[in-house]
């Protein structure tokens, strides 16, 4: 009915049957805006999830042969030495991620949010350049910047520490340089981000509220507890969450920084790389669906302790 | 910054949010901040102190970060010869009126002939600006239609579509993998570009993004598209796309680096060199073989410099894209 009232309303205007028309695309249009974006995201993006669920509990050889296993996958990863290692080194690095990424971001973005700071934009442009450089080239980067001998960050830290770091200083071959190597990386790449997070929300604190502070005869220090801290409190939280979800999901960085590998004594074994070592390497979908939602409950439950322990959640009901 | 709006529209219509959230209001402000009052005398030395203090740690923050990517600038342009002899840019002897000067040797491309003849560079580079060029212009057009859909129109299932999208928003892409992969193998797309692009086609985050913009379109102005007869695609066209133009730009920056840096799925699903994108074709070249090293640092030089123009062109919107959603809230 539709079609036949679009090809008349062209041939005898009749005002009525256009405002017909009109109606009726009205009342679809959402439907057919939805529509396509709708039909790609069940297809692969929530199908693949529920897909997920039912392959975790098969043994599979490669896309074609499956095993029904029932909870077997599970019960494996809980005595699964390798998989023991990935979670804990993931973990480790989650850690020290959070815990030096977002307090350097919070200083520098203080720094910069000092109203007299000349060159903002220059500055805010050298911090947050790494990130736009992406994980994977910063791998590749860093892979040779950590080489003994000729590499940057050796070259640098023997000027300054001689007895400390040999121009041989192994950092990827030595299972025991390679986490701090991977944090460091990490702390490169991910500050500048979670400083323009922070710098946008210092900035947007509200005005009066400093110089009510003021009135009251708070310092400066005293006005950065009262007001900018709570001011920023709800990014902080989001960036805290994002931080961790995403250093939970460490792949690139290893997997290029270490040659394509776990590293010596899978030093830099993380999570997602057991999962693409079984899924797509062993060809055993099932045991990565599981080792996926293993990771995808362990990050769920990660971000709600912390937002329990930051009380985000309280916050929504003041 | 310019305002966003087609000829036909007044500039005041233009989606604000974005512009405010960028427009430096420190820089602008700055004089209002409490901390420049004016202070006692006692005050004035230490202040003076604390200033240089931050310019210092600013700058050794500044010279930290940028280092990396100065050396890998150096790195690329030195010769095979001074690859391992300068720390960074090779420099030659000048004599000058008596005076000894370390002068710049001339840039030399043989890291770049030893890049070209290491791997079909010219080849990844194509494929990864076809892929992440199709990426944005598919993940734009179907987020933003959606977005405005679930912005501006009440229709049923509408909480329902919302709610499914941030239940997934939880879930890690990683738990996909594998049924997706068994997906595209059913498909018969392994080792294609539709393979590697259909599952990147819908960008959740991108919805939210543009029905946050979307939202604050003043409804009298699609009130009044309508009375003059628009249909709703043209008002989405002509109105709503045209309105969001610093969303837009946002948006396709952050889309454009995801599918550039996208890693983990091309590596599942390509397995032929004529496919491999950047990231894959040039992590061929990374391992102990330091003879490369000058060609695999011009590899990664010319993978980034995309992505740093890109950015130096929609700086504004990127920042204001990426910040408005977690500032606001």
């Amino acid at each position: 009915m539709t079609t036949t009232t679009l090809e008349h309303s062209a041939v005898e205007p009749s005002a009525q049957r256009a405002s017909q028309w009109h109606r009726v695309q009205h009342r679809l249009a959402p439907y057919l805006f939805v529509s396509p974006f709708l039909i790609l995201f069940v297809l692969f993006g929530a199908w693949p999830i529920i897909k997920s669920l039912v392959l975790s509990t098969y043994t599979t050889n490669g896309p074609k042969d499956a095993v029904y296993v029932g909870a077997k996958n599970f019960q494996f990863l809980l005595s699964d030495a390798d998989f023991h290692v990935a979670v804990k080194n993931t973990a480790v690095f989650a850690f020290w991620s959070v815990v030096l990424q977002l307090p350097t971001a919070l200083g520098l973005a203080i720094l910069l949010s000092q109203p007299w700071v000349r060159g903002r934009a220059l500055f805010r442009l050298a911090f947050f350049a790494p990130y736009l450089v992406g994980s994977v080239f910063v791998a590749v980067l860093f892979n040779v910047l950590f080489q003994p001998q000729y590499g940057l960050i050796n070259t640098v830290l023997h000027f300054l520490l001689p007895s400390h770091f040999p121009l041989d200083y192994k950092w990827l071959e030595d299972a025991s340089h390679v986490m701090p190597a991977l944090v460091l990386a990490g702390l490169w790449l991910y500050v500048g981000l979670h400083m323009i997070y922070l710098l946008a929300a210092i900035q947007a604190v509200d005005k009066d509220l400093y110089e009510a502070a003021q009135v009251d005869g708070a310092n400066t220090r005293q006005q950065f507890w009262a007001v900018t801290l709570p001011g920023i409190r709800p990014v902080a939280i989001f960036v805290l969450l994002t931080s961790t979800i995403g250093s939970f999901q460490l792949f690139d960085l290893p997997y290029i920084l270490l040659n394509n590998g776990p590293g010596p004594n899978q030093s830099g074994l993380t999570i997602v790389m057991y999962l693409y070592n079984t899924g797509f390497v062993t060809g055993d979908l099932g045991y990565a669906s599981a080792v996926g939602w293993t990771l995808a409950l362990g990050v769920l439950l990660i971000s709600l302790i912390q937002l329990r322990v930051t009380g985000a959640f309280k916050g929504e009901n003041e | 910054m310019k305002e966003p709006t087609s000829p036909t529209l007044p500039a005041v219509y233009s989606v604000n949010a974005q512009d405010a959230a960028i427009k430096e209001p420190s820089i602008t402000s700055g004089q209002q901040h409490p901390s420049d009052t004016p202070r006692q005398d006692s005050g004035r030395v230490g202040e003076g102190l604390l200033r240089v203090l931050v310019y210092v740690l600013l700058c050794l923050a500044a010279v930290l970060m940028l280092m990396p990517l100065v050396w890998l600038v150096a790195a690329t342009t030195k010769n095979s010869d001074d690859l391992l002899h300068y720390t960074f840019f090779a420099t030659r002897p000048v004599s000058l009126f008596g005076h000894n000067f370390a002068l710049l040797k001339p840039f030399s491309v043989d890291n770049f002939k030893a890049l070209f003849a290491a791997i079909p560079f010219g080849r990844y580079m194509l494929n990864s600006v076809f892929i992440s060029c199709t990426t944005v212009i598919i993940q734009l057009f179907f987020s933003s239609l959606a977005g405005f859909a679930l912005a501006k129109y009440e229709f049923r299932g509408k909480k329902l579509i919302i709610l499914l999208m941030l239940a997934t928003v939880m879930i890690p892409t990683q738990v996909t993998m594998a049924p997706l992969y068994e997906l595209i193998y059913r498909m018969g797309l392994v080792n294609t570009y539709p393979g590697l692009l259909i599952p990147s086609a819908v960008s959740v985050f991108g919805i939210f993004l543009f029905r946050q913009a979307i939202l604050q379109v003043p409804d009298e102005l699609l009130h009044a598209a309508r009375i003059d007869g628009c249909s709703e695609f043209r008002i989405y066209r002509d109105i709503v796309m045209p309105v969001s133009r610093p969303m837009v730009g946002a948006f396709c920056l952050i889309s454009f680096m995801g599918a550039w840096n996208n890693f983990l799925w091309p590596q599942i699903i390509l397995h032929s060199n004529e496919h491999f994108t950047l990231p894959i074709g040039l992590n061929t070249l990374v391992g102990p073989q330091s003879q490369l090293y000058g060609a695999l640092m011009a590899g990664t030089f010319l993978s980034i410099l995309p992505v740093i123009v890109l950015f130096l062109l929609l700086q504004k919107e990127f920042i204001a894209g990426l910040t408005s959603g977690a500032v606001k809230g």
